[in-house]
């Protein structure tokens, strides 16, 4: 399948039209989508009009854009003005925003054309995409497999081939773990290097949107579109976009990686495991050296995540009350019609961790939980403070397992948040981290190997990433089985 | 001490105020702070709370919160911005944005016009709810409307919260430091002050206990909206709390509701619980430091303020600390160190500013002319009456010099000069009535003295001619 | 360090829930308070750390006095929006009985 940047190239040349390369996307989506239920929504008509603006302005001489005619799909809970914006979630169904997040004003700038919104778990919430409140969507590569969460449609929209790029966002792990189950490349940006603006809130200090790709060159053409300082929110960084394609051939050459002892424990398959070991010969191969580093307050970064998320989460969905938009129940007085709303709007996980961070932050517990997990963070921070001293990038599996089947761990909340024992602590450092398919498990399904790097530092990230493309092995098995 | 309640009790009384800020748009968006017009006309995404949206920080909130910290004697210091959690439909996101842990001003104090100083213990920034309407047949009260109607035009308005210490015994002092604290917010341009409108509001924390006692529980009191109902609304409360503990009852700490119909405080529908608000700071704002440079600056601009005013006046114009209250609160004060620095006697311009001058317009008299009344009053040009009188046609028409109004007036001020000369000329005229008082008979001064008056239509001052007549004999 | 509180019971979920303004039946509220209890006892693994002196962190990247200047932004037209609200009337936003004053 072309890439966005040779799709990009064509499209600005005048040798592709966009509008064609919509039809195929769009043949795509409408081929496997019933079974696959990426999207929540297709735009096919927003879709047209903004390809028909790009071959305008292409025959017109001027320039659409990096992106020029590149279909792209959007996570549903980045706003689209005009456009449903669900968060997979009953209580916004039907709610059309007054406006685009700033992401989706940049894409649209650059020339890329919007396909539709993609399926998630509700409001972000799940390493599986199992709680949309609109039904799960199925790993492509194996469908009665989960896709990962919380931006599983988004991983699969790119999986599947319906479009070469597609937006996610990543609290705990959710742009890079769905990566790693559909083999695509996922990226987790620096915290503050994408705009918020317009992303439907779910942990406000751990939230980033991130690119899908299935190479890492086009996930770098994306991130740097997407990318720069927005004084619309107060969290975004000074820095302009950075220029992640120019170095991406520099390769590691001289470059220290350290192996995350705390991320290569018992709960990481063997065949996981293999695969990561694989990658750091790789990388030891193109010349980095390769050493086991330590990152000791990341064990407990689950324990510390599952107490500040849900804190957050329960102010940032007080305002779903049914008062001035979304879902409302009515009732005979305001505080039964929250009370209605809330409970039938909302699904169960979102319930739970409601109540998780209400309690977390209630008086009297504040201290022990919400005080601590915070002071916990500050030596997350520091532990990989120190271990970046050491090295200059990191390496560890973004998921403990390849994907797993439906309804394998629904039944135990314990069991899901393990997913994101690797994911977690680069959220909460706000360091950036991405997932690169590197071969598949012993059941033929794709492995994803994360690399992390410190702050502001996506270029070396990204040099790391290029090499372990390069080097990723053809299908078959890690363990038992020798080089590929 | 109060005189409201009986013997050997006292009441104690902290406040409340929430200021609206005097800036062009919200404290976390760009629409319009100040507006008139239909409801929901005021919006946007971060007013209404709507999904993806964000707050960013004003930054003329911020200058106007240290200016009024300054002015309130406070340290101005680094502060986080707090969400407060609660449930409201006049409250968009369930959360209000305020400072908890971290204000930006803390222990500071305001001097009452008698001297007496009231400790603050903070003055934050946060952000206004929007407005409830309830409807249906109750008359708008909530316990018997159908249903209610909300307007987000004022949510998200900047307000400064300022806490004082419950260093207040009577409803008097509650009074005067209200409009203290008004004056100093005007002053400094924070606010416009104005509690009929709702640009001031204030809330009091009373309790009572009998002299020497530990703190009464406190009740909190809201709904007043001048500065007399704060007045009744504190002196109802203690005495209530009063009545309460001496029927063997104890007072329950709850808010509630003045009632200035009724002149009565009300419980409002009790909760169980007190509210949990669950602070915790701000993640989608970051913290605000302004350092060193900012505040200095904002310090230099400041302008003088009132207790500065005052002092100045007891300094300069020997005024009495009521005296200069006064005179400062309509603002004359400048008017009088005019008058002062021309040669003017204080004394007099202050009792003049004090006792003649209520009028709003006296603000707009011209200093010069004012100077040079009080040292015509004080020559002995003008009687004390036909000064006032003089002042009072000042008031009408600023441009109007006193010696042209005393001349219109008839009130001649004569020159000192003139009258010499006068008085010379009538000697000089009546050589042998002026032998006769020369040789001591004092009644003839009465003749030049009528001599003088006819010559002068009566305006003379006859205890100058007399003066000048002893004089001349030697 | 704070000492861990025990172990959540069903009176802690029930008041939670009311705090959160959710509605749980008797099979959800043993549900959830199983599961919820779970998940903060794992958190009490935090206890074996030694957090003294250790500042909390509020935010990932050290930030600080971002300010927007003092000038209007056009906002939101309320057709628009009222078009969008559940129950509008005369302009605003209609809601059933409020029942008490704010908090």
């Amino acid at each position: 399948m072309t890439s966005a940047a040779d799709t990009a190239r064509a499209v600005r040349a005048g040798e592709r039209r966009a509008t064609d390369v919509l039809d195929e996307a769009l043949a795509a989506i409408e081929a496997r989508d019933a079974e696959l239920h990426a999207f929540n929504l297709v735009t096919a008509d927003a879709a047209r009009a903004a390809a028909e603006a790009v071959d305008r302005a292409v025959a017109a001489g001027n320039d659409p854009g990096p992106l020029a005619g590149v279909p792209v799909a959007l996570k549903d809970n980045l706003c689209t003005r005009g456009i449903p914006t669900t968060c997979s979630s009953r209580i916004l169904d039907g709610w059309r925003p007054p406006y685009d997040a700033t992401v989706v004003a940049r894409l649209a700038a650059a020339g890329a054309v919007a396909v539709g919104k993609t399926n998630l778990d509700e409001f972000a919430m799940g390493s599986s995409t199992e709680n949309s409140a609109f039904g799960p969507t199925r790993n492509p590569l194996d469908p009665t497999k989960v896709p990962g969460g919380s931006s599983g449609g988004s991983a699969a929209a790119v999986a599947a081939g319906y479009v070469p790029l597609s937006l996610g966002s990543d609290t705990g792990g959710s742009i890079r773990q769905p990566a790693a189950l559909c083999g695509v490349v996922g990226v987790k940006p620096t915290y503050g290097r994408v705009s918020r603006l317009g992303l439907v809130a779910f942990a406000s200090s751990l939230d980033q949107i991130g690119p899908f790709a299935r190479t890492v060159e086009d996930a770098a053409l994306l991130l740097e579109v997407i990318s720069g300082h927005d004084p619309g929110d107060s969290t975004s960084i000074p820095e302009s976009a950075p220029a992640l394609r120019q170095h991406l051939a520099d390769g590691v050459a001289g470059l220290r990686v350290g192996l995350v002892r705390e991320f290569l424990g018992d709960g990481i398959a063997p065949d996981v495991r293999a695969r990561v070991h694989q990658a750091a010969e790789a990388l030891a191969a193109a010349g980095a050296s390769v050493t086991e580093v330590s990152v000791p307050a990341a064990a407990y970064g689950l324990s510390a995540y599952y107490v500040i998320a849900p804190a957050e989460a329960s102010s940032n969905l007080a305002r779903y009350d049914g008062v001035r938009f979304g879902l409302r129940v009515d009732a005979s007085t305001t505080p039964e019609m929250y009370e209605l709303t809330r409970t039938q709007g909302f699904g169960d996980e979102v319930k739970r961790r409601i109540m998780l961070g209400t309690y977390a932050l209630s008086a009297g517990y504040y201290d022990a939980y919400y005080g601590t997990a915070q002071r916990v963070r500050t030596l997350i921070l520091r532990d990989f403070e120190a271990a970046y001293r050491e090295v200059d990038l990191l390496l560890s599996p973004t998921s403990p397992t390849t994907a797993f089947a439906f309804g394998d761990k629904t039944a135990d909340p314990m069991a899901m948040y393990m997913n994101d024992v690797c994911t977690i602590p680069s959220n909460l450092s706000g360091h950036p981290a991405v997932s690169v398919p590197f071969g598949v498990g012993d059941d033929g399904m794709p492995v994803g190997v994360q690399v992390l790097a410190p702050a502001l530092d996506e270029v070396t990230m990204f040099r790391a990433a290029a090499v372990l493309e390069a080097a990723a092995p053809a299908a078959g098995p890690a363990s038992g089985g020798g080089a590929g | 001490m109060s005189e409201v309640l009986p013997d050997g009790w006292e009441m104690v009384i902290g406040l409340e105020v929430h200021a609206e800020l005097l800036t062009e748009t919200k404290l976390f968006s760009g629409s319009p702070a100040h507006f008139g017009g239909e409801p929901n006309t005021n919006i946007d995404p971060v007013t209404l709370g709507l999904p993806g949206a964000l707050p960013v920080l004003n930054r003329q909130a911020v200058e106007l919160a240290i200016r009024a910290g300054l002015a309130l004697n406070c340290t101005v210091q680094r502060s986080v911005f707090a969400r407060k959690n609660y449930f409201y439909p006049d409250m968009p996101k369930g959360y209000q944005i305020s400072q908890y842990e971290l204000p930006i001003n803390v222990d500071g104090w305001l001097e009452l016009p008698d001297g007496r100083r009231v400790g603050i213990e903070r003055a934050h920034l946060e952000e206004d709810t929007g407005k409830s309407t309830h409807m249906g047949s109750g008359g708008g009260r909530i316990h018997d409307a159908e249903y209610s109607l909300v307007d987000f035009n004022r949510a998200g308005v900047p307000l400064l919260e300022i806490v004082s210490r419950p260093d207040m015994g009577s409803s008097e002092d509650a009074k005067d430091y209200v409009a203290e604290l008004r004056s100093i917010l005007v002053a400094v341009g924070a606010s416009d002050g104005k509690m009929e409108e709702g640009s001031l509001r204030v809330d009091a924390n009373v309790s009572v206990r009998r002299v020497g006692d530990e703190l009464g529980t406190r009740c909190e009191i809201k709904n007043v909206n001048s500065l007399r109902s704060l007045g009744r609304a504190i002196d109802y409360e203690a005495q209530r709390q009063v009545d309460l503990i001496e029927a063997g009852e104890r007072v329950v700490q709850e808010t509630r509701h003045w009632n200035d119909d009724t002149g009565r405080t009300q419980t409002l529908r009790s909760k169980e619980e007190a509210t949990d608000y669950r602070y915790f700071p701000e993640p989608d704002l970051v913290e605000v430091d302004p350092g060193p440079t900012w505040i200095e600056a904002v310090r230099a601009a400041l302008p003088p303020l009132p207790a500065a005013r005052r002092h100045r006046l007891v300094d300069e114009a020997g005024a009495s600390t009521r005296s200069a209250a006064v005179v400062v609160e309509r603002g004359l004060d400048e008017l009088v160190l005019a008058a002062v620095a021309a040669g003017a006697e204080g004394a007099r311009a202050v009792t003049r500013a004090e006792h003649d001058l209520a009028d709003d317009r006296a603000r707009a008299l011209d200093p010069a002319h004012f100077a040079k009344l009080i040292r015509m009053e004080g020559a002995g040009q003008l009687t004390a009456t036909q000064a006032k009188a003089v002042l009072a046609e000042m008031v009408e028409d600023p441009s109007r010099s006193p010696a042209d109004i005393a001349a219109a007036k008839g009130f001649e001020a004569m020159d000192h000069g003139e009258l010499e000369q006068l008085v010379d000329g009538l000697i000089a005229a009546h050589p042998e009535d002026w032998t006769k008082y020369c040789a001591g008979e004092d009644k003839v001064a009465g003749f030049f003295t009528g001599q003088v008056m006819k010559a002068t239509q009566g305006k003379a001052d006859g205890k100058a001619v007399n003066a000048l007549l002893r004089a001349r004999r030697g | 360090m704070p000492a861990m509180p025990e172990r959540l019971t069903r009176d802690d979920v029930a008041q939670v829930a009311r705090l959160a303004r959710l509605r749980l039946d008797d099979t959800e509220l043993d549900r959830f308070t199983a599961q919820l209890a779970d998940i903060l006892a794992h958190a009490t693994d935090m206890a074996a750390l030694d957090l003294a002196g250790v500042a909390p962190t509020a935010h990932p990247y050290p930030l600080g006095n971002v300010l927007r200047d003092d000038a209007v932004v056009a906002g939101l037209e309320r057709d628009e929006v009222l078009a969008a609200a559940p129950v509008a009337e005369s302009g605003q936003f209609r809601v059933p009985p409020v029942i008490g004053e704010a908090p």
